[in-house]
C-alpha cells in the first residue's frame, strides 16, 4: 500500500539516541552536574504493565537519561515449545501475550499449516477473523482502561473493564474459558460455533459504538487528558520505520501501514473496514488510532457475523486433524488416528516459515523451522511489544516524569511478550 | 548483491544466503537499492544435532525411532544437512504496494562473530542482544553488546540445543 504524504515533520531530523539507540545517555553537561538523581522505576510498578525496569536519570523533573531493563518475566516459551508436539504447542502461544491471546494462537496455527500446505475451510477463518477482532477490541479496551488510570482518569477503568467482561462472556461462550482459549487448531477450529453465539455477539455489535462514544465523551474533551497526552512523546515517521515500530505506534506516526490491508491474511481482503492514521506523533495520536480501530474492528465483527459461511469448521486431514469424537467407537480406523495423533502428534514436512498478521500490538511474527518430525525445531516470535518498547528513549526526549507514565503507556507493551 | 551465495525459494518465501562476512554490506543494499527499509525480525536458530534422531528427542522410545520406516508419523527421512550451526534470519519488509518480504540469512559457527546491524537498522539493537543471550552469538560492532534477557551473570545460552531443560539449581542470593 502507498504511504500517505510526506507532511510538516513532528521534529527535524532523528531523535534516535546514539551510538545506542535505546539508550537515552546523559549529557556531557549533566554527566559532571550534582543534580542528577538516578532512580530505578519499576520493576513492581502499578504503571509498568508487569515487570518493567526503567533506570531514569532525573534532571529536576526532567528525564535526562533513560534505559529499559527487560527479562523479568522470561520463561522459556520458546524453549518449552521445542519440547512439545506441534499440537500442544499451541497451547503455549497465547500466554506469550496474556492480552491478546487469539491472535498469538492464530500466527502460530497460520505458521504450521503454511508448512502443511493445508487448506482451513472457509467458517473457520472467518471465525478467526472474527475472534481476532473481537480480541483487539478486547486488548485495546484493556490498554484504554489501565493507561487512563495512570493518568488519572479512574472511572475509565471500570467502563473499559464492562464492555470487556462481554468480550471475556463470548469468548467463553464459544471456546469455554475466557482468556487463552486454544480455540485455533491446526487445520481450522477445535469445535464448532455454538449456536448462542451468534445472538450475543449480536447484541454486542449493538452494544459496543455505544460504549466507545462514552470513553470518548470521559476523556476526549477532557483538558487535563489533552495536556497530557498532546505533543508529548514525539515520534516521528522516519524514526518509527528505523526502529521497527508496527501497529498503532507506526499509524500513530503518519505512517499508512496495516498487515490486514497490505498483505490480507483470513478473509480480510472481503471485508470494508478503515485504517485510521493520525500525523501528529504523539500519545494522543495513538490514544486517537486505538478507538478508531475499536470501531472498524466492530464493524468487521458485524461483517463476519453476517456472512459467516456453513460447513465444516476443520479440514478433514486425517493425519492432523483429530478425527470426530463419534466416529472413534465405531471405526477403527479414526481410533487409530486418534490414539496417533494424540500420543506422538503429527509430523510436519522440514521447512522454515515466517508467518506474520496484525496483532492489537502490531506486527506479530512467528518463525517456525521443523526438521519434519512430531515437534517444533525453533520457534520464534516477533514481540511487537519487545520492539515497542526500543522507542521508548526515542519518544522520552524533553519529558518529565509524569510524562514517562503517559508515554510508556501509549506504546501498549505487555511484558509476558517482551520477555517470552 | 554483494555476497549473495544462494537463493532459496520454498512456501512462497524467498531466502537470500549470504556470506558472513559481508553481512553488512549485503543488508546496506537491501535497505538502501531494493527497499527493504523495515527490519521486522532476528531469528537465530541453532542446528546442533538436526540430522542425528537423538538430540531432539522424539516421542517414542528412548534411542529415538527408525527414522527411515515409512508411515510412521515420524521421521520419513532425514533432514537435509546444514553448512554449519547457527542460522540467522534477518526478516526484511519493503513497507510499500504488495509488502515485500525476504529473509537474509547468515550461517555461522560456534563463537564465530556475526557484523551488527545496528548502523542499518537500529531496531537490530535488541534482536542481536537477544540472539547474544539466548543462543551465544557474538555480534562485531554491537554498542552495548549485553544480555538482555537473562541476568548479566548468567551462564550459558538458554535456546542452544545442548542447554539441559529443567534441573538447573536454585540460586539464593544470600548464598555465596
Amino acid at each position: 500500500m502507498a504511504l500517505a504524504p510526506e507532511r510538516p515533520r513532528i521534529y527535524e531530523g532523528s531523535r534516535i539516541p546514539s551510538p545506542i539507540p535505546s539508550v537515552l545517555e546523559l549529557s556531557n553537561a549533566l554527566r559532571s552536574s550534582q543534580d542528577v538523581l538516578t532512580v530505578n522505576f519499576g520493576p513492581n510498578h502499578p504503571s509498568t504493565h508487569g515487570v518493567l525496569r526503567l533506570v531514569v536519570d532525573l534532571h529536576g523533573e526532567e528525564v535526562v537519561g533513560l534505559a529499559a531493563v527487560v527479562g523479568y518475566l522470561h520463561t522459556g516459551f520458546e524453549k518449552n515449545m521445542e519440547q512439545k508436539s506441534w499440537w500442544k504447542a499451541i497451547t503455549y502461544a497465547p500466554r506469550i501475550d496474556y492480552v491478546s491471546f487469539q491472535n498469538n494462537e492464530l500466527v502460530f496455527v497460520l505458521a504450521v499449516e503454511k508448512l502443511l500446505q493445508i487448506d482451513v475451510p472457509p467458517r473457520a477463518t472467518w471465525m478467526r477473523m472474527l475472534l481476532a477482532e473481537l480480541n483487539r477490541i478486547h486488548s485495546h479496551l484493556v490498554w484504554l482502561g489501565t493507561a487512563a488510570l495512570e493518568l488519572g482518569a479512574i472511572s475509565m477503568f471500570w467502563y473499559c473493564f464492562r464492555e470487556r467482561d462481554r468480550i471475556l462472556d463470548l469468548f467463553e461462550l464459544v471456546a469455554g474459558f475466557r482468556m487463552h482459549t486454544r480455540y485455533f487448531q491446526v487445520g481450522g477450529l477445535a469445535e464448532d460455533i455454538p449456536p448462542g453465539f451468534f445472538d450475543e455477539c449480536a447484541k454486542f455489535v449493538e452494544l459496543m459504538p455505544h460504549a466507545i462514544d462514552d470513553y470518548e465523551s470521559l476523556v476526549d474533551r477532557n483538558q487535563i487528558w489533552l495536556e497530557r497526552t498532546q505533543g508529548i512523546g514525539l515520534l516521528s515517521r522516519a524514526d518509527a520505520i528505523a526502529l521497527g515500530q508496527s501497529g498503532p505506534v507506526l499509524r500513530g506516526s503518519g505512517v499508512d501501514w496495516d498487515l490486514r490491508r497490505a498483505q490480507p491474511y483470513l478473509a480480510y481482503d472481503q471485508v470494508d473496514f478503515r485504517v485510521p492514521v493520525y500525523q501528529e506523533g504523539d500519545v494522543y495520536a495513538r490514544y486517537r488510532v486505538r478507538m478508531e480501530e475499536m470501531r472498524e474492528s466492530v464493524r468487521i465483527v458485524d461483517q463476519a457475523l453476517r456472512r459467516l459461511p456453513g460447513g465444516a469448521w476443520i479440514a478433514d486431514d486425517r493425519k492432523v486433524v483429530l478425527p470426530p469424537r463419534e466416529e472413534l467407537h465405531t471405526s477403527m480406523e479414526s481410533l487409530i488416528h486418534h490414539f496417533k495423533i494424540v500420543t506422538e502428534g503429527f509430523s510436519v514436512p522440514e521447512g522454515e516459515v515466517y508467518v506474520t498478521v496484525e496483532s492489537p500490538r502490531g506486527e506479530l511474527g512467528c518463525y517456525v523451522v521443523s526438521d519434519g518430525g512430531p515437534r517444533p525445531w525453533r520457534v520464534k516470535f516477533r514481540a511487537p511489544s519487545f520492539v515497542a518498547l526500543e522507542a521508548t528513549a526515542t519518544c522520552m526526549r524533553q519529558a518529565l516524569v509524569a510524562d514517562l507514565i503517559a508515554i510508556v503507556g501509549s506504546l501498549d507493551t505487555v511484558m509476558g511478550e517482551v520477555d517470552r | 548483491m554483494p555476497g549473495l551465495v544462494e537463493v532459496l525459494e520454498a512456501h512462497g518465501e524467498t531466502t537470500l544466503v549470504v556470506d558472513t562476512p559481508r553481512l553488512l554490506e549485503a543488508a546496506g543494499h537491501l535497505r538502501d537499492e531494493l527497499g527493504f527499509d523495515f527490519l521486522s525480525d532476528i531469528a537465530a536458530t541453532d542446528y546442533l544435532g538436526w540430522d542425528s534422531k537423538d538430540v531432539s528427542g522424539y516421542i517414542g522410545t528412548p534411542a529415538g525411532r527408525d527414522l527411515n520406516k515409512p508411515s510412521t508419523q515420524g521421521h520419513q527421512r532425514l533432514p537435509r544437512p546444514k553448512a554449519r550451526r547457527f542460522s540467522l534470519s534477518y526478516h526484511l519488509l519493503g513497507m510499500r504496494e504488495g509488502a515485500p518480504r525476504v529473509r537474509l540469512q547468515a550461517w555461522v559457527d560456534d563463537g564465530e562473530p556475526v557484523q551488527s546491524l545496528v548502523s542499518v537498522w537500529p531496531t537490530a539493537d535488541w534482536h542481536e542482544r537477544e540472539a547474544w543471550d539466548l543462543m551465544g552469538i557474538r555480534f562485531d560492532g554491537h554498542p552495548n553488546h549485553r544480555r538482555i534477557l537473562m541476568d548479566d551473570d548468567w551462564e550459558g545460552h538458554p535456546l542452544r540445543k545442548d542447554y539441559p531443560i529443567g534441573g538447573e539449581p536454585v540460586r539464593f542470593s544470600g548464598e555465596e
